[in-house]
């Protein structure tokens, strides 16, 4: 019986997204997650891999992240001060070849779930050249004449913000997920996980005036999952009352983080706000 | 035939636009050899869009398609009901072993629907197991819990949220954003566009190789390092691009390539000038070309030394007036004291590294209405069609002096 992925007690998972999941394990092929911040893309792969009992690695990706430090990286320049003034046998080329992620994924003895986080941060070439690596499975070390293939085809589970397109090439290997944002149902759950004692009016007023927000046509960022939940934070250690939150919105400055949008969110309070504006929250509402 | 009717949800998603590749398609045929559709239309669903769609644009395309072709395939309520009352009393799902399951074969729906309903009007009583009547377990087509590799699911899990109406809801909608799509061919396009120089003000944080082990070498062996600065691009470029009315039907195609050149982060300058039809003594700095954000002409060129690349994107097609004669700037306010052609030639000069993209295919240059334009234009600069091949064309002439 293959192992399958479903929801942990810290995650919880859509049908649509767990049927992925499980298809991307099933045909070996890598899972490409895209969504807007605070989705929970990142978490998903802790979560498939604290479901299915394997280790997790993580490969954080960054502007200048090379494909290359992935797989391994020979140090040169530890090994010329060793031939200098260390006691190693220089002549081991072994020692200073140090695997990255990719080849740590490889090498391990069980089966690992591999998150690289954040593809798109680095260049532009950047995923085709992990293309035959994730491929096959294996690489090559020239320094040591040595071939290293994966014992166990690891999980590779990849987020992406969308800041640079994928290349073509990469894309068509992969199984794709975009995360939608929660509806406010499932919004609902999640801030009960953190806030287990919330008030129910507290909460459910917070929920329409983020939604509310959210469908404002415009926004520069609309706020996401982290501030909502720093903002019910501040409205319970604040005290507010829940009657005054679709009125007045308190600590505004928490959900928008950007000038334009403050002052446009400002104006549409004073013009009706929250109540009147029941298309707007029903496109928000969509997610 | 059959094998015709199911390939033919492939056509419906290329004519709905979406880019499925013959790989993709035969990725989604090994998963569904592996069964990873479950029975349902719905995990169909799910499968076929995870391996054919690659990015939330085209969802919404993938939806309409889907809909279209399945349209109706689906148990209607009534039926549904009426079968729910003899599945209540359900037999454990079927255990199947993978080695059983058959290959999917070709199936068509719109026959399997048919068959649905013959049997139900035969059928007048429950039935669970075996493996032709509609009921639980079993390996009929018909019911749930059971395997058929073309089953319709009735009843059980996830009846309430169809697939075709799920593709019906269009929640996607909002994420289709044609204009940003394919701006990364024109990105790698420009990319090309590098002269690599070390003359740069940055730390000195590479390992010289070279430099190092003759250092060493003269050290008697005594490591000493040499660091040197990383490469940089020092190409600078200029991007004028026409937003007349005779290039609205390429803003699409020109917004690609501003997005590209904005996006692609790797110019030591870069800047954006508009004009209207032909470049004259005031030249924009919005697509709106008003005064009220305009510099002059002169100014450019004061500003921008000649090692700028110059990249001027226009179809060239206007009234020769408009090019040769004073005062014949489309714009009654812009009057004109120098033709265009001078203000083109002038530019050229100033700019030895220049070209000209044309949003206009090659191919009608010699015909088309600004024909006589086109080929006076192309006589002051270098012009290439707007495409990724002529980009990339024109970027090996800005990489040389002429």
């Amino acid at each position: 019986m293959p192992k399958t992925f479903d929801n942990t007690a810290d995650y919880l998972v859509t049908e649509e997204l767990r049927n992925v999941v499980n298809i991307a394990i099933a045909l070996g092929r890598p899972l490409l997650i895209k969504g807007e911040p605070g989705t929970g893309k990142t978490m998903l792969a802790k979560a498939i891999a604290d479901s299915l009992g394997l280790r997790l690695l993580v490969w954080n990706i960054k502007s200048t992240t090379k494909a290359q430090e992935g797989l391994y990286v020979y140090d040169t320049v530890q090994r010329l001060y060793d031939s200098q003034f260390g006691d190693h046998d220089v002549s081991d080329i072994k020692q200073y070849i140090k695997l990255g992620k990719l080849g740590e994924a490889f090498v391990s003895d069980e089966q690992v779930v591999l998150l690289i986080d954040e593809i798109d941060k680095a260049d532009i070439e950047f995923p085709n050249d992990l293309l035959w690596e994730l491929d096959v499975m294996n690489f090559y070390i020239p320094e040591t004449k040595e071939t290293i293939q994966a014992r166990h085809r690891p999980i590779v589970v990849i987020t992406s913000n969308a800041e640079k397109e994928l290349p073509d090439a990469f894309l068509r290997r992969c199984i794709f997920h975009y995360i939608a944002f929660p509806d406010e149902e499932m919004m609902a759950r999640i801030v009960r996980v953190h806030f287990p004692d919330l008030e129910k009016n507290l909460l459910a007023e917070a929920l329409k005036a983020f939604y509310w927000l959210r469908g404002i046509g415009g926004l520069q960022k609309k706020p996401s999952t982290s501030e909502l939940l720093d903002w019910i934070q501040a409205l319970v250690v604040g005290g507010v009352p829940y009657q005054r939150i679709t009125a007045e919105i308190p600590f505004l400055g928490v959900l928008l983080k950007k000038n334009q949008d403050f002052e446009l969110v400002l104006r549409r309070l004073q013009t009706g706000g929250v109540q009147k504006a029941p298309t707007a929250f029903g496109a928000g509402r969509r997610g | 035939m059959k094998q015709i009717m199911f390939t033919g949800f492939f056509y419906a998603l290329r004519e709905e636009g979406v880019p499925v590749s013959l790989t993709e398609w035969m990725t989604l045929m090994e998963a569904l050899n592996q069964g990873l559709a479950g029975a349902s239309l719905r995990g169909f669903y799910h499968l076929a869009r995870a391996v054919l769609v690659k990015s939330e644009a085209y969802y919404d395309r993938f939806d309409l398609a889907f809909c279209r072709y399945f349209e109706g395939v689906e148990t209607s309520p009534e039926l549904a009901e009426k079968v729910a009352k003899w599945l209540e009393k359900a037999l454990p799902p079927l255990p199947v072993d993978p080695r059983q399951r058959r290959p999917f074969a070709p199936w068509d729906l719109e026959e399997m629907r048919r068959a649905l309903e013959e049997r139900l009007a035969r059928q007048k009583e429950e039935h669970h197991g075996g493996s032709y009547w509609i009921g639980t377990g079993g390996t009929s087509p018909f019911g749930h819990s059971g395997y058929h590799p073309a089953g319709l699911r009735i009843g059980g899990e996830s009846v309430n949220r169809s697939a075709v109406k799920v593709a019906a809801e269009r929640r996607y909608r909002d994420f289709r954003t044609d204009e940003t799509l394919s701006t990364r061919q024109f990105e790698i396009a420009l990319r090309k566009l590098r002269a690599l120089s070390q003359n740069v003000d940055a730390p000195k944080d590479e390992l010289d190789v070279d430099a190092t082990i003759d250092a060493t070498c003269r050290n008697a062996g005594r490591l000493e390092l040499i660091w040197g600065r990383p490469r940089k691009n020092v190409i600078k470029l200029i991007l004028m691009i026409d937003s007349g009315g005779s290039m609205t039907p390429y803003s699409r195609l020109c917004g690609r390539l501003f997005n590209a050149a904005s996006k692609v982060n790797h110019f030591k300058d870069i800047k954006f000038y508009y004009f209207h039809n032909c470049v004259y003594q005031t030249i924009f700095l919005d697509p709106f070309c008003r005064a009220n954000a305009s510099v002059p002409t002169e100014e450019v060129l004061r500003n921008a030394g000649s090692d700028y690349r110059l990249i001027i994107v226009g179809d060239a097609s206007m009234a020769p007036s408009e090019l040769l004669m004073v005062g014949g700037a489309i714009d009654w306010t812009a009057y004109n004291e120098e033709p265009g052609l001078t203000w083109l030639q002038r530019l050229a000069a100033h700019f030895p590294c220049a070209a000209w993209l044309n949003p206009i295919p090659k191919a009608y240059w010699p015909t088309t209405e600004g024909r006589d334009t086109i080929s006076i234009i192309g006589q002051v600069f270098p012009m290439f069609e707007l495409t990724v091949e002529g980009l990339e064309q024109a970027v090996k002439v800005l990489k040389t002096k002429r």
